[in-house]
This record gives C-alpha cells, structure tokens and sequence, in this order.
C-alpha cells in the first residue's frame, strides 16, 4: 500500500475512541468477575479474565503501537492486525464468556432484557453458523480478491472500520462456531464442524492467492510475507479453536454415572472430584438457561444431549 | 444420562482404532508440511501451475488435516475414559501415516499435480522412496491390527 502523509496521526485519531470502548468494556467486565470471585459470590474463572484481558491487548495493538502504524503502508503488518482483530481477539473474547457473566451479574430485570434480545431473530441469525460463516468469509474475499475491496485496503480513513467489521464478524463467526456463552438455538456439532472447515479451506486458499498474486501497490516480498502471516497465523488460531470446541463436546459427552456404577466399584479420588465439580458446572449452566431460555424450558440443556447423540459412532 | 449399561459391554474396537487412524493422518499431513515444505523447501504449498482445482482442494485438505489431528486426540481420550483397555488398537490405528502418505504421492502429486516431491531432479528414486515409505506405515498397520484383533480374541 501506498504510504500516506500522516496517516500514522489518523489512524491514532479515529483508533483513540474505539481503544477508549474496548478498555471501558474490558474494565467492566474486570469488576463484574472481581465482585462475583468476594467470598459467597457465584465466583468466576481466572483464566476467562486473563483472556478477556488479552483480547484487550490484541484489540489495542491494532489501534496504537508499531503494527498499527505500519497497517496502512505495509501488507505484512496490515495482515498481522487482521489476524489480530479479525480471528485471535474474537477467540479469546469468546471464550472469556461475556454473556454468562452478563447474566450473572446483572440483577433480574436487565438480565432477562439481556436473555431476550439473546433470544431475538436478528441474533439467532447473526450466531448461526452458515450466516456468520458466510458474512465471514464472504467479507474477507471481497476484501482480498475483488478490486473494490482492494481499493479500500489502501484508504487509512476506511482501515479502522474495516477493522471494526472484522472484529464484529469474527467475533459472530467464532461464537456461532465455539458457542460458550448460553445459546438457547445452538447448531450441532456436526454443522458446525463442517462450517469451521469450510472456513479454513477457504481461509487458507485466500492466503495463498495472496501469495501468488500481489495486490495491486504491494510488492511480491510484501505479498508473499502477508500470506505466510494469513495462512500459518490462520492455522494457528484455528488450531486452538479446534481444541476449545472438541474440549468442551468431550466435557459434554462424558458417559455420566459409569463410575458411581462401576463394577468394579473403584472410583479414584480424581475422578470423583472432577465428576463433582463438572456436576456442580452442570447446574450452574442450568441455572442460567433458566434465565436465558425461560420460553424454552431448559432449552440448550436439551442441546447438549441433543449432541451426545450426534457424537456417538 | 448414559445408562451404566454401557460398561458391561467389551470396550469398543471402533473407537481407538478410528482415533488412531485419524491421529496418523492428520501427523503425516503435518510432518509433511513441516519437514518437506518448511525445512527442505523441497515443495511448497503452492506450485506456479497447481490448477484451481488443486489449490481448493489443498485447502480443503490442510482444513481436514487439523481437524484429524485435533479429533483423533479427543476421541482417543474419549475411548480411554469409556475403556481403559485398549490394546493395541489405536497404534494400529496409526496406520493412517501410510494411508496420507500414499494419497499424497499418488493422487496429489500424480492426479492432481498438486506439486512433486523436488524439482529438478530425477524423480523416480523419490516417487519409489515416497511411494515405498507409505507401503511400509501400511503394512506395519496391517500387522499391528492383526497383532491386536489375535490378542484380544485370546483374552
């Protein structure tokens, strides 16, 4: 991309409001988990704040600092924030839970506003798999493979709400395929395999046609760097929301009661600890699906034995 | 709930061999990616004249490829929890090495012309080793199986 007078300077302004909003939300979610972790609160998990903390950072070092700078100039940074904004900070934000912390933080009346519009059409089909699959992936080949969308890869004025719509597809994208917080319409496992693949495929095709075609204004070393970023940081991304979506269907497809009928009788401690606290998760979950899915009776409850069955051979 | 029920029965076969087969080729796609792409340079993912088509179906495959890796792992530990005997049934799984490996020498870099083991040399003495490489992983699978469906017949 062609470097623009002070475009370093414009892309800090137009980025100052956006960081000032991720750092506000990132504080309010720090304090709702604080408050719920007091003693005789519900408590909250460490590791969903410290990556909510880190999304923050993803988020932040495509506003401000080197890579910000250089997005507008050079195609390899400016892939890197893509990266960042588009498939890294959507994953970390996913799975640090917001919605569940929302509902359990929120006193009744907001809590069952926030469950309702969680539960409204427009929501429903922006958190389905094919449509966020589709905005996705559809945006990203516009973007990268058309000539309208290259001729707005180059605009600094257009680069932070390109970002912004990255975030927000990602984010819908992720969330429709790893779905950590209540979700009273959850897709199978199966569907939503099959759309995180098709994804990937055509994640990793787009990088490669990248590679070997450059962008009009960029050069082949910047091309073929950018691509490199796209397909291996892809796959790296990718590679941990794999692991985030089989670890949560092999949590939820654990053969229940087989120790406690065990023939042989023999439970080790482990075990029954892990059993207790996943039984204790259970009811948790439980209890906010009552909120979530009050129409629907224990609606994504039945979702998840609705997938026992689909992941049995 | 699962009924208890499900222990009486003999711990699946199915279930360990399958993650072993898929744990084997997901890790033979990825050492070839690692090995003969990244440090050899031999081959690159993308060739110049790799049609359309190849490269779609590249994709596809390199998509398939973690998501063999990442569920293989996962339905290992699955059949672990259910049963822990399990044999030899997900080492024979692993048979799998030989099933990419051949696929990948046969219809990736002769049907599809997806990209060849190295360029500018000869090529028959690395199609044979490729080629030979994965009918070896094949039938020590083979073997494995038998070894294992013997073993478990005896008790």
């Amino acid at each position: 991309m062609t470097p623009v007078h002070g475009h370093a300077a414009t892309t800090i302004g137009l980025g100052t409001p956006i960081l000032a909003l991720a750092a506000v939300l990132t504080v309010a979610y720090a304090a709702a988990a604080i408050r719920l972790r007091r003693p005789g609160g519900r408590g909250w998990p460490a590791p969903r704040i410290v990556a909510a903390v880190l999304a923050f950072c993803a988020v932040s070092a495509t506003l401000v600092g080197p890579i910000a700078d250089g997005a507008s100039a050079d195609f390899a940074a400016h892939m890197a924030a893509h990266l960042a904004v588009g498939m890294l900070a959507p994953l970390l934000i996913v799975v640090s839970a917001p919605g569940t912390l929302a509902l359990r933080a929120l006193d009744v009346v907001p809590a069952r506003r926030l469950s309702r519009l969680l539960r409204s059409g427009p929501v429903r089909l922006a958190t389905h798999p094919l449509f966020a699959g589709a905005l996705y992936t559809g945006s990203m080949w516009l973007l990268y493979a058309s000539p309208l969308g290259l001729s707005l890869t180059g605009n600094p004025r257009l680069h932070w709400l390109l970002l912004a719509h990255f975030l927000v597809a990602g984010c819908l994208f992720t969330a429709s395929v790893v779905p950590v917080d209540p979700s009273p319409h959850r897709s199978s496992f199966g569907l939503r395999l099959t759309v995180f693949l098709l994804a990937a495929a055509a994640h990793s095709v787009l990088a490669k046609q990248l590679y070997a075609h450059p962008p009009p204004g960029t050069t082949t070393h910047e091309a073929q760097l950018g691509g490199l970023i796209m397909y291996y940081g892809g796959d790296i991304v990718g590679l941990a929301i794999l692991v985030v979506m089989f670890a949560r269907q092999y949590t939820a497809t654990r053969p229940r009661g087989r120790l406690r009928g065990h023939p042989s009788g023999v439970a080790s401690a482990r075990q029954h600890r892990d059993d207790q606290r996943n039984d204790r998760r259970d009811e948790q979950n439980r209890a906010e699906h009552l909120v979530v899915g009050a129409d629907h009776g224990a609606g994504d409850h039945q979702g998840t034995e609705h997938e026992t069955r689909d992941q049995a051979p | 709930m699962t009924p208890s029920v499900e222990v009486e029965r003999p711990a699946s076969v199915a279930r360990p061999f399958g993650a072993g087969l898929l744990i084997g080729i997901g890790l033979m796609a990825a050492v070839d990616e690692i090995v003969f792409h990244q440090l050899l340079g031999w081959h690159h993912f993308y060739d110049r004249d790799t049609t359309r088509v190849g490269l779609v179906s590249d994709g596809l495959l390199h998509a398939a490829e973690l998501v063999a890796l990442v569920a293989g792992f996962f339905l290992l530990a699955d059949a672990r929890r259910r049963g822990p005997s399990m044999g030899l049934f997900p080492w024979a799984g692993l048979f799998g090495l030989g099933v990419f490996q051949l696929w990948d020498g046969l219809v990736n870099h002769k049907v599809l012309r997806l990209h060849q083991v190295r360029y500018d040399v000869d090529l028959l003495p690395y199609d044979l080793l490729w080629n030979g490489a994965a009918a070896l992983l094949l039938a020590v699978g083979v073997v494995l199986a038998v070894v294992a469906v013997a073993r478990r017949r005896r008790g």
